[in-house]
């Protein structure tokens, strides 16, 4: 079995990053920005496993399972946050919560 | 003490009055703001007997600690802290006695004017101020008095305000003596650089010291008192109305009788001859600044005397009269006849004061009609305030037995000999005492004799208070020479050696004959002024020849200073209507305002927005870093 190279494991973390990125700053659905919050956590994730593999220390993969957890809680909470948006607004375009403006 | 009170009396009622205001009944006011005069007077009167009783009279008082001015060659305290000796003594006498009477006498002149307490609130605050000046210790605090009384000046001449012409003679005023003033606080500065000190006692023995120590004054010292004495004299041409910022004391004969009275003859104008007589220390030592100070008075007292002749308003004859008066002040002044200076000064504040006010009781009499023109006759119809303006008159003439004789008599007497002075100056004094008796007989020609030439009819007021301050003037004026003014401790190092040998004998005669040859002159050439013509509805009209015009109009002053000096600043005022500098600051103001416009449309709550400036900034700031 051959290693994949860190930095191919970097260069497609970062491409899944930028996807995940754009889809935050493009979607206007709050709930496709959730998820390409998701591709971004995914992205980093994928970064520390590719190091903790490069560098053989299990520092990447407890990282790693720290970052699901977060994603995991962090989704709770927007969804729950989703479901209130779509009571009050009826819609879950992101730029109707545009209220805080100076 | 006495001494420190003395200012506090009339300040009291000042206060009391403008913080009351309207709701003080006549009664109450004028009973505040003349029974603090009055106290006042007599506090002064007390302080000069007990100036008299001192072996060296020399009062002082001190108030308070006001600042300390540090320089190089050491310190010096400016106190709140008067002064009193023989010259500030002459001074509050005339100060608070005629204020005294001037004030009774507005009492009763003002009194049916809506804002009379606030007439009484600023001759009170004029008096506190000029007493400040006169009292003062140290040059700082006089300066305070001095601009005190230029503001109170304007207040007052601006006191009916609702006639655009009276705010403008204000502001003239204010504007002139400003001219003078800025000199003064220059000339006080340079004081303080060049010697270190500003009070005036230190100041006058310290001068002394190096006068007469063995080396004397250094060239430069020599140097620095002849640019300070020229520019304090500056400052007393222009608060005593003298060539060349005379031209605002016509003008100010807007204001009522009264304040004309106190302010414009006897005791605002005097404080330039006071403040020149206070630093002859000074001047005594720039002999070459005493002949100007000559130059200027015999100047002045003739120009004046020729705008006098050929005035229609009461009131402008005797302003003029007024700044030919001051004139024989300086001339003295620069003649080095310090005492006989000061002497005309209150003299002139008696007999002014007397003409002012009787003045102002012809004009209450005939409805505020100022023209003499529209006047004539009124000899008969108001004896008294006639026999009262003939004693003032007589005065200002300086017949033989006037107190303005002895005065005026004992300035001409030291001209020909003096030192600063001389032989010319002695006959611009005298051919000034011919014309003013000219104007004074054409005066009373054309307000008391002749044909009756106004139209409504006399309001003849039998107010006693009025009348009683007259008669007192009229007393001061006539008596006041036989005052014996004892200032030799004051000017005791001015007594220069003149000698009086080389004097012709005919001196004393021209002098004393001078006023009765005008008097003579007068009573032929203004003989149409006097004489009682047939008919009933004669008019006379003032002479339109082109030189009497000229002479009208203050001898063509006003139009060359609007020329040199108004119409080329209004010109560049015009030029910079879109105010370049303020452009260039309101840029400031434009480039905040700008930021403003643009943070508030970053702050726009599009949370999609915010996260592409977050990623673009990381992007820049890892870009930096890694580049």
């Amino acid at each position: 079995m051959t290693a994949i190279p860190l930095f191919h494991v970097l260069v497609l973390s970062s491409l899944l990053f930028t996807i995940g990125f754009t889809g935050v700053v493009a979607r206007k659905n709050t709930l496709f920005i959730l998820m390409s919050l998701e591709v971004m956590l995914n992205a980093v994730g994928v970064a520390f496993i590719g190091a903790g593999s490069a560098w053989q220390q299990a520092d990447g993969q407890v990282m790693f399972i720290l970052i699901l957890t977060l994603a995991a809680a962090e989704v709770a909470v927007g969804l729950a946050l989703l479901i209130r948006m779509q009571k009050k607004y009826r819609s879950l375009d992101i730029d109707l919560l545009n209220k805080m403006k100076g | 003490m006495l001494l420190a009170s003395l200012p506090f009396y009339p300040l009291i009622s000042f206060i009391l009055l403008i913080v009351f205001a309207k709701r003080l009944s006549w009664h109450v006011a004028s009973f505040i703001s003349v029974g603090a005069m009055a106290i006042a007077a007599l506090v002064s009167m007390r302080l000069v007997l007990e100036l008299s009783a001192m072996p060296d009279s020399v009062m002082t008082a001190n108030l308070w600690h006001w600042f300390n001015l540090v320089t190089k060659q050491g310190s010096s305290d400016v106190n709140m802290s008067f002064y009193l000796d023989g010259l500030s003594a002459v001074m509050i006498c005339v100060v608070t006695g005629i204020g005294f009477l001037i004030h009774l006498f507005a009492a009763a002149y003002m009194k049916d004017d809506a804002n009379f307490t606030r007439f009484m609130a600023y001759m009170n605050l004029f008096i506190v101020a000029m007493l400040v000046l006169v009292l003062a210790d140290n040059l700082v605090l006089l300066y305070l008095g001095w601009e005190g009384v230029g503001l109170c000046s304007f207040l007052l001449i601006g006191f009916w305000y609702h006639e655009k012409a009276n705010v403008l003679a204000a502001r003239k005023a204010f504007i002139v003596t400003r001219i003078g003033d800025t000199s003064m606080a220059i000339g006080l500065l340079l004081l303080f650089n060049s010697f270190g000190q500003l009070n005036i006692e230190a100041l006058s023995s310290l001068l002394q010291q190096i006068g007469s120590s063995g080396t004397g004054f250094s060239t430069e010292q020599l140097n620095d008192i002849y640019w300070i004495a020229l520019l304090l004299l500056g400052g007393a041409v222009g608060k005593s109305a003298q060539l060349p910022l005379q031209t605002w004391l016509p003008d100010a004969m807007a204001g009522p009788t009264p304040v004309s009275a106190l302010i414009h003859a006897a005791t605002m104008v005097t404080a330039g001859v006071y403040l020149i007589a206070r630093m002859h220390h000074l001047f005594m030592f720039s002999p070459e600044v005493m002949t100007y100070v000559a130059w200027l008075g015999a100047i002045t007292l003739l120009l004046a005397g020729f705008a006098a002749l050929a005035q229609t308003d009461i009131k402008r004859v005797l302003a003029y009269s007024t700044m030919s008066q001051i004139g024989y002040m300086m001339l003295a002044l620069g003649a080095g006849a310090w005492s006989a200076g000061v002497f005309h000064l209150m003299t002139h504040a008696f007999f002014k004061a007397l003409l002012f006010l009787t003045a102002g009781a012809v004009i209450l009499a005939l409805h505020h009609q100022q023209d003499l023109f529209k006047m004539g006759g009124l000899l008969k119809k108001l004896p008294v305030e006639s026999a009262l303006f003939v004693v003032g008159l007589v005065c200002l003439m300086a017949l033989p037995g006037t107190s303005g004789f002895f005065s005026k008599e004992a300035i001409i007497a030291q001209l020909w000999s003096s030192n600063t002075a001389g032989p010319a100056l002695w006959w611009c004094a005298i051919i000034g005492a011919f014309i003013t008796s000219i104007y004074s007989c054409r005066l009373f020609f054309l307000a008391f004799l002749g044909n009756k030439r106004y139209r409504t009819g006399l309001v003849v007021e039998k107010a006693n208070l009025m009348r009683s301050a007259l008669v007192v003037l009229a007393m001061l004026s006539l008596f006041g020479g036989l005052i014996s003014l004892d200032l030799s401790q004051v000017f005791q190092s001015a007594r220069a050696s003149i000698s009086f040998e080389n004097e012709p004998s005919w001196l004393h005669s021209v002098a004393i004959a001078t006023p009765f040859f005008g008097i003579l002159f007068a009573w032929y050439y203004f003989k149409n002024y006097r004489l009682t013509k047939g008919q009933d509805d004669y008019v006379l009209s003032a002479s339109t020849h082109s030189f009497a015009v000229f002479c009208r109009n203050g001898l063509g002053f006003d139009s060359l200073y609007k020329r040199l000096f108004i119409l080329p600043y209004t010109w560049l005022a015009k030029l910079n209507r879109n105010d370049i500098v303020d452009k260039t600051l309101m840029s400031s103001a434009w480039y905040i305002g700008l930021w403003h416009d643009v943070m508030t449309m970053i702050q726009n709550g599009s949370l999609r927005w915010y996260l592409a400036a977050f990623g673009l900034s990381i992007l820049v700031l890892v870009g930096v870093t890694i580049l």
